[in-house]
């Protein structure tokens, strides 16, 4: 009986082998194509404004890649994307939808801030390390809350995660307007940190610092955890089922907290790397978004760290490049934001892509038959 | 009973004529070129294994399904460019394996769903209640109009399907695994309206995979296998013996006889007084007391919906009890979670096991990790060891004979069988000493089947008790040793499996004490 069922299976076999190396590609060329896509659209949006699409787009890429600085900025530009991103990630693999990367972010960052302030005696090969592990423990906390509010009181962490980041937000507008405000300005922001808390500069001339090596080596550990640790295993056993996950002795709501704690660290480390490496001091208005643009990053690179990392820079490109094409082609830099969400909508369209085109395949193959 | 009637039909055209009928989902080819006839009146049997076509023809017979070629000629007329209106108005009525009724509606508001004739768009519904009447007594079919759907019991529901396809005219009527769902009594009952139908010029297409029913209610069988006709019997001219050949392809081996065992074997699980509400506050345990002892298969019969899923669930620990213990081999395992019980020597075998079994989206390999991510020599210091793991699954896949390209093709992409075979390879890795086995080959083929029970078998053999549940009646009988009747959450009787008779059971799985 077994070699009945098992000869005409072993060819067909082969092919599925096939399909599924292709199925990993077919992942990527959808991010690819919905980029293009969202690029055309862009097009169509800059040529309907009478401006020529093709000028703006040279402005654009010479903005973002054109010079030794502005390719700095972009690499400065993805590191916190890139970071959160990763983080988002982490969370999408467990199944859970992180949307406070932001609040997280400026958690990290206000507590990042506050170490280097209290410290500043310390030398930086201390003092660094100490304000990126606390801004990981801040921002992997204040994740933690809404993962522990799913846990015990199945709250969706979506809403948690949104109302956080209101909390984050004004918290860190309370302090560094009250308790922690520079007391030499009138402007929401802390005392300068301290020379040694300084995230040191790795293109000289440049404001690129090291938290490109961390954005880097973040990308391949978290590749490592996801595909090689047990944990990382657990993580996207319980993001795919957690039925299974539950029959086969995990836990999966511990589980899910801790990949919402790791999602909130990194997103906490993009906060010192903003702090320590761009602002030197916590302002309130930290970050203009990374933590949305995160998700949208997390998305485009098929919520694999390596790939999220690649879809950072991408659109680090696109948000540096942007005021020089509005400069040089007068093309206002929000159509910029335009395509980054077009590209959203063309990543989740694609599910109606494909039901379409079934549709078509059946209606030509009743033709023909 | 009465006889097949020779009718006018039987000589001349047939009523149902499908020619060279092919369905593709995908690669896969569901009906490669199926002939079909029907006479008006008639009962024809679609026999095959799952997978083997029979449920996509019959949708195609009424427009489920996409056709790729073929023809359709009913009642003289060609109606190839068939759709489920198409298939109404001709008079073609389905009553699908899972019922299409709306729970919350009574039988007559479900019966003129979709219908504008009967007024629209308020409908008549003395109009209706009468026309179901005359139905019912026409056919003999018991039916109360005014019913909510959801308070009727499943062979009731069956019925009000029956009832619907016939209310909008039809005069083929396709049955799908009718019996899948009923008890033995509520079988005879739906055979009788079958042969009212029959002898009132309906047609009947009745699809099943079990031989004993198609023999005993068929005028003619086409048996499918692979998506093509097999072979087309005369019920009267062949036999069980040669309709399993051509079903399946070779001569099917008998069931090993399970192994009785002595009274002295050790109880390896005892389940006391078992009780749980679920958050509905339904009660749906009312205090079980289970005994399996080493060697012995436990099986537990009873219609689906009865407590047995809810049983399964809280011995795994996935459930929490309301109140009880649960022993194995002499420990209290009732306040354990799932890990803790998989290393006290549990196993489980669910019965969703495309939800609860297997992750479907993950890899053969990944799927025979799900319980090893923790234990060394897999996982060491918190990282997998991809090396034994390899080694592991290919020993897997090679044992349980699992076809597959390799090990990082997706669960989903696997045929049912060979993904039972998956889970089953996981599960008894561990050498468990007691194996919950829910509905272990539901939806599976004869070969697949024959090999989940060997291995269950084979485990109780080496002194593994097993504690099998599942609503397929003759699996149990053939299987257990002991079997215990469930029905409302509560054990109905306990017996051996030489003093159990199929009468008996059938009573108590429908909550009948002995008559």
């Amino acid at each position: 009986m077994r070699e009945a069922g098992a000869k005409p299976a072993r060819p067909l076999g082969a092919e599925r082998k096939l399909k599924i190396s292709k199925g990993l590609r077919a992942d990527f060329l959808s991010s690819f194509i919905a980029f293009a896509l969202a690029l055309v659209i862009g097009a169509a949006i800059i040529a309907a404004m009478g401006k020529d699409p093709l000028k703006a787009y040279a402005a654009l890429l010479d903005g973002a890649v054109g010079n030794r600085n502005s390719l700095a900025e972009t690499f400065l530009r993805a590191i916190p994307l890139s970071l959160a991103g990763i983080g988002v990630a982490i969370a999408f693999r467990a199944g859970a939808f992180n949307v406070g990367a932001e609040g997280q972010l400026f958690i990290g960052a206000m507590a990042s801030a506050w170490v280097g302030l209290s410290f500043p005696s310390l030398p930086p090969i201390l003092l660094l390390p100490l304000m990126g592990l606390t801004a990981m423990v801040a921002g992997g906390l204040w994740a933690g809350i809404a993962g522990a509010l799913k846990a015990w009181m199945n709250a969706s962490e979506m809403i948690n995660t949104i109302m956080l980041n209101y909390i984050a937000v004004f918290l860190v507008s309370f302090l560094v307007h009250g308790p922690l405000q520079d007391p030499s300005s009138p402007l929401g922001q802390t005392a300068r940190l301290p020379r040694a808390a300084y995230l040191p500069i790795m293109l000289p001339g440049t404001r690129l610092h090291g938290g490109l090596v961390l954005a880097v080596a973040a990308a391949l550990l978290a590749s490592l955890f996801l595909w090689r640790s047990a944990w990382g295993f657990r993580i996207r056993v319980v993001g795919k089922n957690t039925f299974a996950a539950q029959a086969s002795g995990m836990r999966v709501n511990g589980v899910m907290v801790s990949a919402l704690v790791v999602s909130g660290m990194l997103a906490g480390l993009a906060g010192f790397c903003e702090a320590a490496g761009v602002q030197h001091r916590m302002i309130e208005n930290i970050s203009p978004g990374y933590g949305y643009t995160a998700i949208v990053v997390a998305l485009l690179g098929q919520t694999n760290p390596i790939g999220v990392f690649a879809a950072a820079v991408l659109f680090a490109a696109l948000q540096i490049g942007a005021s020089t094409m509005e400069s040089a082609v007068g093309v206002p830099s929000s159509v910029i934001t335009v395509i980054q969400y077009l590209v959203v909508l063309l990543l989740i369209g694609r599910g109606a892509f494909d039901l379409i085109r079934g549709k078509v395949m059946a209606l030509s193959r009743r033709e023909k038959g | 009973m009465k006889d097949h009637v020779e009718r006018p039909g039987d000589a001349g055209t047939p009523l149902l004529s499908m020619r060279g009928i092919s369905v593709a989902y995908g690669a896969l080819r569901a009906n490669d070129g199926i002939d079909l006839d029907v006479g008006a009146g008639e009962v024809q049997a679609l026999l095959g294994e799952n997978g083997a076509g029979k449920t996509t023809l019959m949708k195609a017979l009424v427009g489920l399904a996409p056709i790729e070629g073929g023809s359709i000629e009913f009642d003289g007329k060609d109606i190839s460019d068939i759709s489920p209106l198409v298939a109404r108005n001709a008079g073609i009525g389905m009553v699908h394996q899972h019922f299409m009724l709306i729970p919350t509606l009574t039988v007559a508001q479900n019966l003129c769903i979709g219908l504008r004739s009967e007024g629209y768009p308020f409908p008549n519904y003395r109009k209706i209640t009468a026309k179901i009447s005359g139905l019912s007594e026409r056919y003999a079919l018991k039916v109360d109009p005014s019913a909510r759907v959801a308070d009727l019991s499943v062979g009731e529901q069956q019925r009000v399907e029956i009832i619907k396809a016939l209310y909008r005219g039809a005069r083929l009527l396709v049955l799908d695994e009718p019996t899948s769902v009923l008890i033995p009594q509520e079988i005879e009952g739906l055979f009788e309206i079958i042969r009212n139908l029959s002898a009132q010029g309906t047609a009947v297409i009745f699809i099943s995979h079990k031989l004993n029913e198609v023999m005993s209610i068929s005028r003619n069988i086409t048996i499918l296998r692979r998506g093509k006709v097999a072979a087309t019997r005369r019920t009267s001219e062949t036999s069980a013996k040669e309709l399993a050949r051509l079903m399946v392809g070779y001569e099917m081996g008998d069931l090993p006889a399970a192994p009785a065992i002595s009274e002295s074997s050790p109880p390896v699980a005892r389940i006391e007084g078992l009780r749980f509400v679920d958050s509905r506050k339904v009660k749906k345990l009312n205090g079980v007391d289970i005994e399996v002892r080493a060697g012995e298969i436990h099986g537990i019969a009873g219609v689906d919906g009865n407590g047995q899923v809810e049983l399964a669930r809280i011995l795994a620990g996935i459930l929490a009890a309301s109140s009880g213990t649960i022993w194995l081999d002499g420990k209290d395992i009732t306040r354990l979670d799932v890990a803790r019980r998989i290393r006290s020597g549990l196993s489980y075998i669910p019965g969703d096991r495309q939800r609860t079994g297997l992750v479907m989206d993950l890899s053969v390999r990944d799927n025979m990790t799900l319980k090893l991510s923790d234990r060394p020599p897999y996982a060491v210091h918190g990282f997998l060891d991809f090396g034994k793991i390899r080694a592991m699954v290919e020993e897997s896949i090679r044992d349980y004979n699992i076809d597959c390209a390799d090990s990082g093709q997706e669960a989903r992409t696997l045929s049912g069988g060979n993904q039972q075979k998956l889970v089953l390879s996981r599960e008894l890795r561990s050498d468990p000493r007691l194996i919950v086995a829910v509905q272990p080959t539901q939806g599976l083929d004869i070969s697949a089947t024959n090999y989940v029970h060997s291995m269950l078998l084979e485990r109780q053999r080496k002194g593994c008790a097993i504690l099998l549940i599942s609503t397929e009646l003759d699996e149990v009988l053939s299987l257990s040793n002991r079997i215990s009747v469930m029905y409302e959450g509560r054990l109905m009787g306990t017996f051996d499996r030489d003093s159990a008779d199929r009468e008996t059971i059938g009573l108590l799985m429908a909550g009948k004490q002995h008559a």
